[in-house]
């Protein structure tokens, strides 16, 4: 009995769907368009964190140690640095590896060189370059490192040098995120609006029927059933077209951003996550067609 | 057997019946007449069940049809059968469909539907008809759909508001006899119509309305005003 009737329900959604499909392509195409802009904005959110992240990579923090210090207490600073929370990594820079990238960095310049070679000890400190998970850690990185048992060996940090720059980064970034959040809930939003008015648009077309079905005595289950697989399907239909629509887009502008950026890879990105957007789109579709036709038909069966 | 014990049905202010008091005996042909407003529509909407008595009792089969709750309406709507004016099709279904989808809301089996829904419309002429849509159908064959299934539940009453109301004189007389036909099988009929014609000609039990009360109620009765 019960299977029947679900059965029925199904069946009666899906022959609905398909005799009305002129509707249901007008529904699906609005639908695609929320979806499209929703894993859009998914997909931007990606573009803006690999901004922020290849931003913040470029900041780090050198620490400077007087020359005459032993090379194990350098490491054994930077084995705690290692400790805290905020570091991400610490490179240590030997005195012959900062010569070696001196060298490297000005082996065009003739004087600078011959002058060097001039000199009987290797002028160049030995450092650690530290880097933070997030650009407002700095700070208190260079706090821990002010600390008196540092004084003696710390020649100098650069992050007072720095400061500016890496407080700029850290309102430009906390920006670029919060902006791209705003902006995608608020795309999100509308997206789901418009098409959840379609979606009773739609069904506003049935309130006639839906009165017959009343007046034959199905119960208000059966006939809100059919609308709501109807609703579902809409949005199954139009979360397998985004998803496949996605991937010539992505062909086309993925180099380009690539190119501009190139650390972001969406296409890449796009094919590894490809569960994961199949599921949110499906989710957000069904969410959508199916909640609004139920929330479109309640006006039509007076409960 | 339907009872109408001093109903009255007000809308804002508005009076549609007037204590009115009424019955209708099982396997009766009543018609109901009177003028548009006199409040022959809202007679049959009480009946089914589609709004409630401002004051009074009415029962069906000794049921008392205002008190039947919300969720047990459906099992009501399937004790009576309704004919409309506009037919009130499923647009999107055909006329074997439009029958069978009674039958489904009240979950008969497939085998029964199967077996039903040709009969009923082999009885109302319509068995070559099957698989035509309503907007293939003349006004005539759509109300003809509409009364096969209106008959699917074998229901104890049909109301039929306005059946011939958008039909040529024919196909009226078509659909009239039909009804006579089914109140033959042991239904009882409830035909609101001001279609004098019709009236005149049926020789049976006409009970007028006007400005919702009962001005005139006879036996045989004809179509005055």
């Amino acid at each position: 009995m019960l299977k029947t009737a679900i059965w029925r329900i199904l069946k009666s959604g899906w022959q609905s769907f398909i005799r009305n499909y002129w509707l249901s392509t007008a529904t699906v195409a609005v639908m695609i368009l929320a979806l499209f802009v929703i894993g859009g904005l998914a997909l931007f959110n990606v573009m803006t964190q690999a901004i922020v992240e290849n931003l913040e990579g470029r900041v780090d923090v050198s620490v400077y140690f007087n020359k005459d210090t032993e090379e194990a207490k350098v490491l054994s600073v930077r084995q705690e640095l290692v400790e805290l929370p905020e570091v991400k990594s610490v490179d240590y820079i030997s005195q012959d590896e900062a010569l070696k990238n001196f060298q490297e960095r000005h082996k065009d310049n003739e004087v600078l060189l011959q002058s060097l070679q001039e000199l009987d000890q290797n002028p160049l400190e030995p450092s650690l370059n530290i880097k933070a998970n997030e650009a407002s850690q700095y700070e208190s990185i260079s706090n821990y490192l002010a600390q008196d048992r540092f004084q003696g060996i710390i020649d100098k940090i650069n992050y007072k040098q720095n400061q500016d720059i890496i407080n700029r980064l850290t309102r430009l970034t906390g920006n670029i995120q919060m902006g791209g959040l705003l902006i995608s809930l608020f795309l999100g939003l509308l997206a789901v609006l418009v098409s959840f008015n379609t979606v009773r648009l739609t069904m506003y077309t049935w309130r006639d029927e839906i009165s017959v079905m009343r007046f034959v005595g199905a119960s208000n289950w059966f006939i809100r059933g059919p609308f709501m697989v109807e609703g579902a399907l809409y949005g199954i239909i139009s979360a397998i077209t985004t998803i496949i629509l996605i991937f010539p887009i992505l062909y086309l502008i993925s180099p380009k951003i690539t190119n501009f950026l190139p650390e972001v890879d969406l296409l890449y990105f796009y094919q590894v996550n490809f569960w994961q957007f199949l599921i949110l789109m499906f989710g957000v579709g069904i969410l959508i067609g199916g909640v609004s036709s139920l929330i479109a038909i309640r006006r039509y069966l007076r409960e | 057997m339907i009872v109408f014990q001093k109903v009255s049905k007000i809308y804002d202010g508005c009076t549609a019946l007037n204590n009115l008091d009424l019955t209708i005996k099982a396997k009766e042909f009543v018609s109901l007449a009177g003028p548009s407003g006199a409040g022959k529509s809202t007679l049959l909407k009480l009946l089914i069940g589609e709004e409630k008595p401002t004051r009074g009792k009415l029962f069906l089969d000794k049921q008392n049809i205002h008190l039947i709750k919300e969720k047990d309406m459906p099992k009501l709507r399937r004790k009576i059968g309704m004919v409309f004016q506009d037919f009130r099709l499923l647009s999107d279904r055909t006329a074997y469909e439009n029958v069978a989808f009674a039958m489904e809301v009240a979950g008969a089996t497939d085998k029964e539907i199967k077996q039903d829904v040709p009969q009923l419309l082999e009885l109302v002429g319509l068995i070559d008809k099957l698989n035509q849509f309503p907007h293939q159908l003349s006004g005539g064959e759509k109300q003809r759909v509409a009364i096969a299934r209106a008959l699917i539940h074998r229901p104890s009453v049909i109301l039929a508001d306005e059946p011939t109301g958008n039909l040529d004189l024919l196909n009226s007389w078509d659909i009239v006899r039909l009804l006579l036909k089914i109140n033959e099988l042991g239904t009882t009929i409830i035909l609101a119509t001001h279609d004098r014609e019709i009236i005149n000609n049926l020789g049976r039990r006409v009970i007028t309305l006007d400005k919702g009360r009962v001005i005139r109620d006879e036996e045989n009765g004809r179509y005055i005003l």
